[in-house]
This record gives C-alpha cells, structure tokens and sequence, in this order.
C-alpha cells in the first residue's frame, strides 16, 4: 500500500486525501467522482491507474478544465446525475468532502452503493480535537481550515464524527470495507495517517462502504 | 444564421475555398429510396473540404450545418470575396476545429438550396424545377447522402461528426445509422426530438409562405417568387434563435432614426427594422420551397419513436461513439432540459458522454458565435477522441 501512496502523491497539486482515495482504487476499474472539480483525481487515476472515469461537476469552468484534461464530465448536480445509472455501473463512486453539504445522505448514498459496487466517501471531522476547544474553552462555533466557514454563510449542514459516521453505517446495513483517517490541512497535500484516537485527532476521515451481501 | 459569418478577429483562415459535386444515383435501379418509401435520383451533393486526410484516414471530421447553412463552412472564394464560411471563427488553422490536423467535410443537405438536389432542382422526369414533386426528406435521408459522399471520398471513419440545431439532429441520426463509422459525436443547442414549441414556429413559417400569393403551390422558378411570405417565415426563425435576454441588450425600446412614435405602421422600433432587414436579406439567398422542405425534416425528427418502443434509451442501445453535448442557458429554442434528456438516453446506455451547459445570453445561435470556451470543449474533445479512438 506504500508504494501506491507514494506514486499516487506525485501530481503536485493533488489533495492528501485525494492521494489516499487514489491508492485504494484498483487499475484499470470503472470510476464515477462526484463533485470532481478540476479532475484532479480522475486525471491522476487516469494516468496512474488506467481508470476509466467520469465526473459530475456542477461549475462550468470547472467543467472545462475537465474536459481539457480529456477527462469525460458532466455538469450538474450529483443528486440528480447520479439516478440515472444502471446498477453495479461504476466499481467505485467516489464523493469527496462533499456528504457534509448532502442534504439527504442516507439516500444518496444508498443510490450510490447501487449504482456503484463500493462508495468511497471522505469528510472533515467535526468533533477534531481544535474544534472541541474552540466549543468549550472559547464558546464559538468551531472555525478551522477544514471548517472555514461562518454560520452564516457555511455550504455544510451536516456535523459528521468519525465515530458517529460508524455508527450510522451500521445502522444503515452496509458494510466498511476500509477506512483510514488522516489530518491534513485543506488543499495541503501533506498529512499523516491517525491511527491512534482518530475522532479526536484526525482532521478527515475516509471510508469505503459496501452493501451488506455483495451481488455477484 | 450566416449573419454571424464575418471574417476572423486575428485573420487566421482556411484561405481560398472550393465548393465541388458529386453526383449519385443516375443510372437505372440506383435511386435512392428515402425513409418515406420515396425513390429519388440522380442526387448531386455539393460539399467542402479543408485540410489534408491523413494517410491512415483517421483525422476526418463532417461538419453539418443547420437550417439556413450549407457545405460553406469556413473560407473564402475568391479574394475578394469578403464574407467567409458560416463557422469561421470554428473551423481553421489552430481553431477549436483545427485543419492544420483534421480533414474537415461538410456537404450541403438533402431538400436544401446549397447546391445538393432539392426543390429547386431539376426534375428529370419534367425537365421542370421539381417544386412540390420533390419528395419529403428526413434527417435520417440527409445522413444517407453524406454517407454516399464519404464513400466517394474514401474516408471509411469519421474522427467525429459535429453539429448545433438541425445539424446536432443529423450527428445524433449518424451515431444511430452508422455506429462503427463515428468515433465521436458533438451534438451543440440540439434536440433528440422536436418539441410542439419548435414545431409551431415552424408551422408559422411555413405558413408564412404558402400563403403568399406568389408561392402558387410550389411552381414560382422563373416568376415571381413568394418573397414577402420566406422574409416573414426568416423573422419568426430569427426570434427563435435569439433570447429575451440578447433583445433587450440590443434593441430594447429604442426607435429607429425618429424622437417620436410616428402614430403608422411603418417602422418604429429598431428591432422591427433589424427584423426586416434580416428578412430582406435572406430571400436572396435561400429557396421558399427548401425552407418547407428542411423545417419539416426537423419537424419530424424524433429519436424516441425512432427507438422503436417510443424510448429514447432504447433508441441508443445500438450507438458506440464517445459524446459531448453542449446546450446554452438562453437557449429557448431546444432548452437545456432538452439536452439533459438525450445525456440521460446516453448514460442509461452506458456510453462515454460529457455534458456541459455554456452561460451566453444569445439564445439557440450562441453556437455560431465566437466562444472561446465553445471552441476549448470542441477542440479538447477532437484530441481525446483521437487519443482514445479506436480505429
């Protein structure tokens, strides 16, 4: 697995959970990114990995930097682009740092774990060690490069905790194939993997979910 | 729509162009049978070319034009001609249509007055102007005879087929015939079926002309030609392609060379006279009778009832090229919706498709107009299709 981050991390501009994703996607597998922005993902699987890919994007010039990549794309929202696959379409559908703004989650992600044989979904933890001073000792909404934004004008309107994101898999019925958790800086492509008491300490968790009973 | 031809802003061109012929389907039993069941022969198709094929004719691109277009694409014919091809500012050398690496053709459609066979041709049966006796053709006749023209030409594979409007209607009926021949479609500000809104602006138009008197059902070459009816039919076009948005920013209110209402109906307002004038002008260069003939081959269009069952899903099942789809926010002719539905089709099929939405607030003719971001998406797409292609 080393080896793979290391060859995944090359591209410079690559986020570091980006990397980790990356280095769990297998060669030559079908992949769906939602959210994509630029492609840098889809770009680096492609060149890495052999990965045929597609993105959703909802912002035009993001688009056409896709598409400038060779990358193939389509403009609109992941809610709604994503009902219309077959079944077992993708091998992985990704969606990163993108569920915190979901306003349904359980259903997306269960369109997704139909459409695609695993989920990979990475998010910032809220319940990160800073933020948790920020709520007690200062008594402000936790404000952190991971959580940049004020009340008042935050895209996020779900607080996940690692431990909660657990708990509401197993609720659901699915399965963590994987998962890792990380602490990083936002657009920082350098960060470290939390082995040890990553609620508390990571900055990001990442999971690869699947259904229960896998279709053959 | 070739009031937007003008020449490049960095006067890069193809250069000096030639329109040719080829003609087909003379000789006995070797006409060609249209979709109506209607045989038609012999076909002459005038067409364009730029650039050079490759030695492995790999690189060839078909261009097809929209109602009002022809094979003129890009260039000029003479010196001093001073208006080039309708899509100049797409189609040349380092443009998003690049012909210092494609072979680039594009042929006057079946029923229209570019040059290819249509009413206003010959009928070799009368030695008359067909008129009326032409058969009525369908997008699907229209890719029947650009096929021909490539079989001529010895381009086996299209690189890719690219069109906006009725053009875009042709790239999609082309992933449909000919699947193995398409290696990527470039569907721009198109449709998979006409809606009843497109329908009855064609309806009008159509009206328009046959009831001006001098349209007689048709037989008007060598009289007087029903004028008043294709100028009124080319204004109720020429506010379809454009946008609320787009009129307000260019005419607004304003009147034209007058203070005052003149209290007649003579022209007031600039937008009247802007109407007149693009109607005047085009009743010299097209043909009533084509204009009745290409707006009911797009009135028939539909993908759907084409796919048998009335799916427009199933209608893809049989296509294999990679897509890019392109519509227009102001676009009210074949709105957004409308390409979102045909991205859906693809999707549901499995096939390699990129969609995006371009900001212009020119309505349904932003495609003809210089864009940089147009010509980004056409020329990155050309490249990958190239890189992944399979031929």
């Amino acid at each position: 697995m080393k080896a793979d981050f290391k060859s995944a991390d090359t591209s410079p501009a690559m986020r570091f959970d980006l990397s980790v994703i990356a280095s769990w996607i297998e060669p030559g597998s079908k992949v769906l990114d939602l959210g994509c922005g630029e492609g840098d993902l889809l770009h680096c699987l492609k060149q890495q990995k052999g990965v045929r890919g597609t993105g959703i994007e909802m912002v035009e010039a993001k688009v056409l930097r896709c598409i400038e990549k060779g990358l193939s794309v389509l403009q609109g929202d992941i809610t709604e682009e994503v009902q219309d696959y077959a079944e077992n379409t993708f091998d992985y559908v990704i969606l990163s740092q993108t569920l915190q703004q979901v306003y349904a989650p359980a259903q997306l992600l269960n369109s997704l774990l139909t459409i695609g044989r695993r989920v990979v979904v990475s998010f910032p933890n809220f319940t990160h060690w800073k933020n948790r001073w920020q709520l007690v000792w200062q008594g402000r909404a936790p404000l952190s490069k991971q959580l940049p934004f004020e009340w008042y004008n935050t895209p996020n309107i779900r607080v996940i905790a690692i431990i909660d994101f657990r708990r509401f898999v197993k609720k659901m019925g699915w399965r963590i194939v994987r998962e890792t958790a990380i602490n990083t800086d936002h657009h920082d492509h350098h960060g470290n993997v939390v082995r040890l008491l990553p609620n508390l300490r990571a900055t990001y968790g990442i999971f690869m979910l699947a259904k229960k009973k896998e279709k053959k | 729509m070739s009031e937007y031809s003008a020449r490049d802003a960095d006067d890069v061109s193809v250069g000096i162009v030639e329109k040719k012929f080829y003609t087909f389907g003379g000789g006995v039993n070797q006409s060609l049978v249209l979709e109506s069941g209607a045989k038609i022969g012999p076909v002459t198709v005038a067409y364009e070319t730029y650039g050079q094929l490759s030695p492995a004719k790999d690189n060839a691109v078909l261009v097809l034009h929209a109602l009002s277009g022809d094979c003129h694409v890009a260039g000029y014919y003479s010196k001093a001609d001073t208006k080039p091809g309708w899509w100049e500012n797409m189609v040349g050398p380092g443009k998003g249509i690049d012909t210092d690496r494609y072979f680039v053709i594009c042929a006057s459609i079946l029923g229209s007055c570019g040059g290819t066979t249509g009413p206003s041709s010959t009928n070799p049966a009368t030695g008359q102007p067909y008129g009326l006796d032409f058969p009525v053709v369908t997008v699907g006749d229209m890719v029947a005879v650009q096929r021909k023209l490539l079989d001529h030409l010895g381009v086996e594979k299209l690189l890719a087929v690219v069109g906006g409007s009725l053009g875009g209607m042709q790239a999609l009926e082309w992933s449909l015939r000919y699947p193995d021949r398409v290696a990527g479609v470039i569907a721009l500000a198109t449709t998979m079926r006409h809606s009843a809104l497109a329908i009855a602006f064609n309806e009008i138009a159509r009206q328009a002309i046959m009831t001006d008197p001098n349209w007689n059902k048709g037989h008007y070459y060598g009289g007087p030609k029903p004028d008043t009816g294709l100028a009124v039919a080319r204004m109720i076009g020429h506010v379809t392609y454009l946008s609320d948005e787009a009129m307000r920013r260019k005419f607004g209110r304003r009147l034209q060379g007058k203070e005052a209402f003149s209290f007649q109906f003579d022209i007031d307002f600039e937008v009247e006279s802007y109407l007149r004038h693009q109607g005047n002008k085009f009743v010299a260069r097209f043909d009533a009778n084509s204009f009745l003939y290409v707006t009911k081959a797009a009135d028939y269009f539909d993908l759907e009832r084409r796919g048998g069952a009335g799916s427009a899903v199933e209608a893809f099942a049989t296509a294999r090229s990679r897509f890019l789809v392109v519509s227009f926010t102001s676009d009210w002719l074949y709105p957004t919706y409308q390409s979102k539905e045909l991205v859906r089709a693809l999707k549901k099929n499995g096939l390699n498709v990129s969609f995006c939405e371009i900001k212009a607030d020119c309505g349904h003719d932003a495609f003809l107009i210089p864009n940089k971001r147009l010509s980004s998406l056409i020329g990155n797409f050309l490249e990958q299709t190239r890189d992944e292609s399979r031929f």
